[in-house]
């Protein structure tokens, strides 16, 4: 195993860049809120303290860039009724705690549901191959995993495997929230892994119709530094444009060969992100040509048959859609580190590792630690 | 029901949590004159003329009983005569030791192990002198458990609460090495046997410095992160942790990432936190480096009068406060 110290972390060069980024904004002479919408650059940023390098002036807003967080919430009941049924469910480890509305699947495992936790689609298939019972994989994830969902339903599954897909659709939630009333968001740091899928030149669209710059950024500290110095720029001068910081991994047309087997698969719906609004084409469902393969299409699952229990009184104090919403933060909740904790998740931002609640638990629950001693 | 849940065995949170609710309160309401049950220290400690007799016990449950760099009966020695030194007892008069084994545990291992735990006493001049044998059914226990119990005579008692503004603390090495070795053997993860268990004692290392201590605590289960929290908190002061200079070995920093755990909230079985003067820093690094155990020692924090209770990381490229774990990430490390 090799372990020489990663060059993306030099704090020398950090600090540099840090500096820029405060030059900027001390340019622009008014605060600027930019937006990120994937968890791993939460996570990166809460890991490595980089909010109290920030300007002050420099609101990064965390967006819905966590896909088990905006799984709604009729969704996860429809993976726990097919697992009420006796099907067994294959999904990851982050789904099983996500609370739907009587009963999470955590909960259905205690019940005596049968749930196998997977890292990838493909243990999903080889647990159908093993058993000749019913496996659902409830998939989740946006389209950096949808691609690994279309891949093992392309490659001949045996007969007793079938797909709940919850998988969403990045592009189509920037639109809503760079629309939503009183959004104060002037730039978006796109997701450097879902870019190496898709290409940079998906935002294209997005930027032309919004006039609001985009930049693909990668995960490690210099990455996000360099990305925030690169918008910043942008709102700067006034150019909206798509800059990709992530040229490493990211080119302009994308993974065309995975697209090919995502578009074959997978076609755009519109549906409910939980938290955050109805998205059109924000839903990744299958196309008719593997309704075989889809479980919504194969079982009867009776979700208003769940729907007359209320949710809990704790739920309904959560505000995880406007976390999600980049409108308030956990600070914001009165849950927050209370009784909502990763061992009690009340929302499910507090469930998956990228959602925010859950990074800010784990890092120390502040922030933006003012320059204290 | 309300159960016992494993974390509340992790050594951090929710373990002090349960201890407190469950035992302090009313042992502590009995009679005692001396460091009692109600400090949560690493011992007790009862005055004696003008010393101070340390006592401490410990329960160690190991899976694997075997794992790279030692095994339960190394880590059982280490562990009891660990905790006295963190008290200042580095002299250590006597160990019990006793063991419960399950029906059908190998006679071979059994004698391995008493092996470990004899090289273990010889390293830290520690006697065994009485103990205790139990067997139980196959399936009531797994394998073995060992508990020790030590006691200790000082002249300097060094608590985990004595830490003020400006005294520095200082690591005696590299951290985050058991826990990770462990979770390497558990998990069957190689790398090139870099991944060593640091378990030893530490206790002939501790009387070279132990005049100068403010304050110590052993980073076992938790991590440091789970013992600088409690010796900030009882000591009523901030600590600013200087990520980049917490000694760490490649294969530590490695195995971390690929596992995402902060090798911060692992557990170690050979070192030490040590606060000190500002003042006295640089010699007691000196000192400890002259040791063996102690060769990578470092300054590695600064106690401040701000955020009483919290730890303050600075990373290189920010500062962000490091979360207290709730419980080891992994059961049954020690």
């Amino acid at each position: 195993m090799n372990a020489t110290p990663l060059q993306f972390r030099d704090p020398v060069l950090a600090r540099s860049m840090a500096a820029t980024l405060q030059r900027l904004v001390a340019q622009l002479d008014r605060p600027v809120a930019v937006m990120h919408v994937c968890g791993s650059h939460e996570q990166a940023i809460a890991k490595f303290g980089l909010r109290s390098a920030f300007p002050k002036a420099l609101d990064v807003i965390m967006g819905p860039g966590c896909p088990v967080c905006v799984t709604d919430v009729p969704e996860v009941d429809e993976g726990v009724l097919l697992a009420r049924q006796g099907v067994r469910i294959a999904t990851y480890g982050d789904m099983l705690r996500v609370p739907g509305t009587v009963q999470s699947l955590a909960d259905a495992q205690a019940d005596g549901a049968k749930i196998d936790i997977i890292y990838s689609p493909r243990q999903a298939v080889e647990i159908a191959r093993g058993t000749s019972e019913e496996v659902v994989l409830f998939a989740s994830g946006f389209e950096t995993t949808a691609v690994a969902t279309a891949a093992v339903i392309l490659d001949d599954p045996p007969p007793n495997f079938s797909v709940l897909s919850a998988h969403k659709y990045i592009p189509p939630v920037m639109e809503i929230v760079a629309e939503m009333p009183g959004s104060r968001i002037e730039g978006f740091l796109a997701a450097g892994h879902a870019a190496v899928i898709t290409g940079s030149d998906v935002f294209e669209p997005f930027v032309e119709r919004n006039g609001v710059p985009v930049v693909i950024a990668g995960f490690e500290p210099m990455d996000i530094l360099a990305g925030l110095v690169e918008l910043v720029e942008l709102i700067l001068a006034k150019t909206p444009k798509v800059v990709n910081a992530f040229p490493r991994c990211v080119t302009r047309e994308g993974n065309l060969a995975a697209q090919e087997q995502l578009w074959r698969v997978f076609r755009q719906i519109g549906g409910r992100w939980r938290g955050i609004a109805h998205v059109p084409n924000g839903n990744l469902r299958l196309r008719d040509e593997f309704a075989h393969i889809d479980a919504r299409k194969r079982f009867t699952i009776d979700l208003p048959s769940l729907w007359d229990f209320a949710p809990p009184a704790l739920a309904r104090q959560c505000i995880c859609g406007d976390i999600m919403a980049g409108i308030r933060n956990p600070r914001d909740c009165r849950l927050f580190n209370k009784e909502c904790t990763p061992e009690n998740p009340i929302g499910a931002c507090m469930v998956s590792n990228e959602g925010t609640c859950k990074i800010w638990h784990l890092y120390g629950g502040v922030p933006d630690l003012e320059a204290s001693a | 029901m309300n159960r016992v849940a494993l974390k509340q065995g992790g050594g951090g949170r929710a373990m002090r949590a349960l201890i407190e609710k469950v035992f302090v309160r009313d042992f502590a309401a009995l009679p005692f004159e001396g460091v009692g049950i109600s400090a949560m220290d690493d011992g007790a400690a009862i005055r004696l003329g003008d010393e101070w007799l340390v006592i401490t016990t410990d329960s160690h449950v190991i899976h694997p009983i075997f794992f790279p760099g030692g095994d339960i009966g190394r880590l059982s020695i280490s562990g009891t005569v660990n905790d006295l030194a963190m008290m200042g007892a580095t002299r250590v008069l006597g160990l019990t030791c006793s063991v419960i084994l399950e029906e059908g545990f190998s006679l071979e291992w059994l004698e391995v192990v008493q092996r470990s735990m004899v090289e273990a006493c010889v390293e830290s001049s520690a006697p065994v002198v009485t103990g205790d044998t139990k067997v139980m059914g196959r399936g009531e226990l797994d394998g073995i458990v060992i508990n020790t119990t030590g006691i200790g005579l000082t002249r300097t008692l060094v608590r985990d609460n004595g830490l003020s503004a400006g005294d520095r603390i200082i690591v005696t090495g590299s951290i985050g090495e058991h826990g990770l070795a462990v979770m390497a053997a558990r998990h069957g993860i190689d790398v090139d046997g870099k991944l060593v268990s640091d378990v030893a004692p530490m206790n002939s290392m501790i009387a070279t410095i132990v005049d100068k201590a403010t304050a110590m605590k052993d980073p076992t289960r938790g991590g440091v992160s789970s013992a600088l929290h409690e010796m900030a908190s009882k000591s009523g002061v901030g600590i600013v942790l200087d990520e980049r200079s917490v000694p760490m070995t490649p294969a530590v920093r490695a195995v971390g990432e690929l596992l995402g755990i902060d090798p911060l909230h692992v557990a170690n079985e050979g070192k030490a936190l040590i606060g000190v003067r500002a003042a006295d820093a640089e010699e007691v690094v000196a000192r400890l480096r002259m040791h063996p155990l102690g060769r990578n020692a470092a300054v590695i924090g600064t106690c401040v009068a701000e955020r009483p209770g919290s730890i303050i990381l600075d990373t290189g490229f920010g500062r962000r406060l490091l979360a207290e774990p709730e419980g080891e990430p992994l059961p049954r490390i020690c």
